[in-house]
């Protein structure tokens, strides 16, 4: 291959706080994870050091199962950024996640026609090029 | 002290080369304070919003330097689309408060020729949670792309029933906009046109997505003894009111039901008028989706009537709820908080009487409203003839 074209400029990768340190560590290792209120039993995402809710100290951090529901979905056409334009028609959901927390993930090894409210998906960790891991959804099987 | 709207004025819309962002706002305001008979020097209070094309962390004191004044009260707000009405809502409380007597509200940016098409869609994009929306590839016409389908969903609307609905809304604005000397896209729209466009994020094609452009827009809001000489022209306050209920679209409470909702209900109980009072209405219109959720969520129409009654006509100039009707985000101009201002300026021009060929007879009430993020921060304002 000669440099005759652009490389894909880098995807953004997360911007990540003391409040979210323990989540991208668990993803790296193929995990995902939520918070749940000791005081309440709320559960809420992303992780924060109090309830929401209840205002309570030190929600504890659990460990999802990583099956959810495809609340709404969008098939991308037009990249918002040059990252992204080889990537297109990507396909955008907002997952429900059974434990009751909620997540935006791309929707992979599924065909833009399959795409559907309720359909039942499971996580998928993908690598990043600066290391680390996005959780990403995929159809469940049954 | 009463406030009232002393004055208002937008410069011209689209690809405006060679001029930057502060002269938009210097000749915004200079129109203004003209309309409303004010030399600079009345000015004791200033409200900016933001530029992506000249960002600066003090917008409102880098506007106070480049006009050449030096108001007692000074601040920028940042609400995406609802600031513009946040705006004339928060001088209209330091009026009312008796901290100022006369507060310009001015917008603009030049984000088509300092950005261009692209670099706006891309400077949008880093609204998105840095966490986990940019990651994942999330542009702004995706996520209310999430919010019209699953409003569809809700809704048991068909998908080409459904997208017939978001293009009457496109088409309809297009025609208002058509009469509008000074708007961007006048070019005639068509049903057929807007449905076989490119898509952009299903289910929202081009048309669905509003304007990129330059512009600004300038309201001073006055005590009305101050505005006294030009009673004539001046237009009332009658209510507003805000609500705020999330920021990111993957932390939104409800994808189909929004905090206009409140806002407007503040709004209307403040002027004692219902929606059915209403005799124009200018809705913040970012996407086709965003003002067909925001007319049931406020309740202009029953759940599920309102895209039926856009197809029948209703929001026409002489429909049951004229709107939008210099064009919109859609098709008159989007040029950042000036894009919810021209929505501001276009009541004023109709309660006055004098928005020419496309005037609503005999309107007396205005709603108006503006949000931001995606459908995160709201503000309505109700404004009527003095």
């Amino acid at each position: 291959m000669t440099a005759t074209t652009d490389p894909s400029p880098a995807k953004p990768a997360p911007l990540i706080t003391a409040d979210t340190r323990a989540f991208w560590d668990a993803c790296a290792q193929g995990v995902l994870t939520f918070q749940r209120c000791t005081a309440c039993g709320h559960v809420q995402f992303p992780p924060r050091p109090f309830c929401v809710s209840c205002r309570a100290d030190g929600p504890v951090t659990e460990r999802s199962a990583g099956l959810g529901t495809v609340h709404s979905h969008t098939i991308v056409h037009r990249a918002p950024t040059p990252a992204f334009k080889a990537d297109v028609p990507y396909i955008l959901a907002l997952v429900d996640f059974d434990e009751g927390f909620r997540l935006m993930a791309a929707l992979r090894d599924c065909p833009p026609a399959d795409a559907r409210i309720d359909l039942r998906v499971r996580v998928v960790f993908e690598p990043m090029a600066g290391g680390g891991a996005l959780p990403q959804v995929r159809p469940l099987l049954e | 002290m009463k406030p009232v709207i002393a004055g208002v004025a937008d410069t011209a819309v689209g690809r405006l080369e060679g001029v930057s962002c502060m002269a938009l706002h210097a000749e915004a305001a200079a129109a203004a304070l003209a309309d409303a008979n004010l030399r600079p020097s009345d000015v004791d209070g200033v409200l900016c919003a933001y530029s992506l094309a000249e960002p600066h962390l003090m917008l409102s004191s880098v506007f106070n330097e480049y006009f050449g004044i030096a108001p007692s009260y000074s601040a920028a707000v940042q609400a995406g689309g609802a600031t513009a009405c946040a705006l004339v809502m928060q001088a209209a409380a330091l009026v009312r408060a008796g901290i100022c007597r006369n507060v310009l509200a001015v917008c603009a940016d030049n984000r088509l020729s300092g950005l261009g098409r692209g670099g706006a869609v891309a400077a949008l994009a880093e609204v998105g949670h840095p966490q986990f929306e940019r990651p994942y590839g999330m542009s702004i016409p995706a996520a209310y792309a999430l919010v019209a389908r699953r409003w569809m969903h809700e809704r048991g609307t068909a998908p080409d029933d459904f997208a017939r609905q978001l293009a009457a809304i496109a088409v309809t604005q297009r025609g208002h906009a058509h009469r509008h000397p000074n708007a961007q896209a006048r070019d005639p729209l068509t049903m057929e046109q807007a449905l076989s466009a490119r898509m952009i994020a299903d289910p929202l094609r081009l048309f669905d997505c509003c304007l990129v452009s330059d512009g600004g827009a300038a309201v001073v809001v006055s005590a009305v003894d101050a505005a006294a000489d030009r009673s004539d022209r001046a237009v009332s306050i009658l209510g507003y009111g805000q609500m705020n209920t999330h920021e990111h679209v993957f932390a939104m409470p409800s994808l189909t039901d929004f905090g206009c909702r409140q806002s407007a209900a503040q709004a209307f109980a403040m002027a004692g008028l219902t929606p059915s009072d209403i005799d124009v209405a200018e809705i913040y219109d970012s996407f086709t989706i965003t003002l067909l959720a925001e007319l049931e969520s406020i309740g202009f129409f029953p759940k599920g009537e309102a895209g039926p009654a856009i197809l029948d006509g209703a929001l026409d100039l002489d429909g049951t709820l004229p709107c939008n009707t210099h064009g919109g985000l859609l098709s008159y101009a989007h040029s950042g908080a000036a894009g919810g201002m021209f929505h501001i300026v276009e009541a004023v021009r109709q309660l006055r009487g004098e928005a020419d060929r496309r005037q609503v007879a005999g309107a007396e009430t205005a709603f108006v409203h503006g949000d931001g993020g995606i459908l995160s921060a709201h503000c309505s304002l109700i404004l009527g003839r003095a």
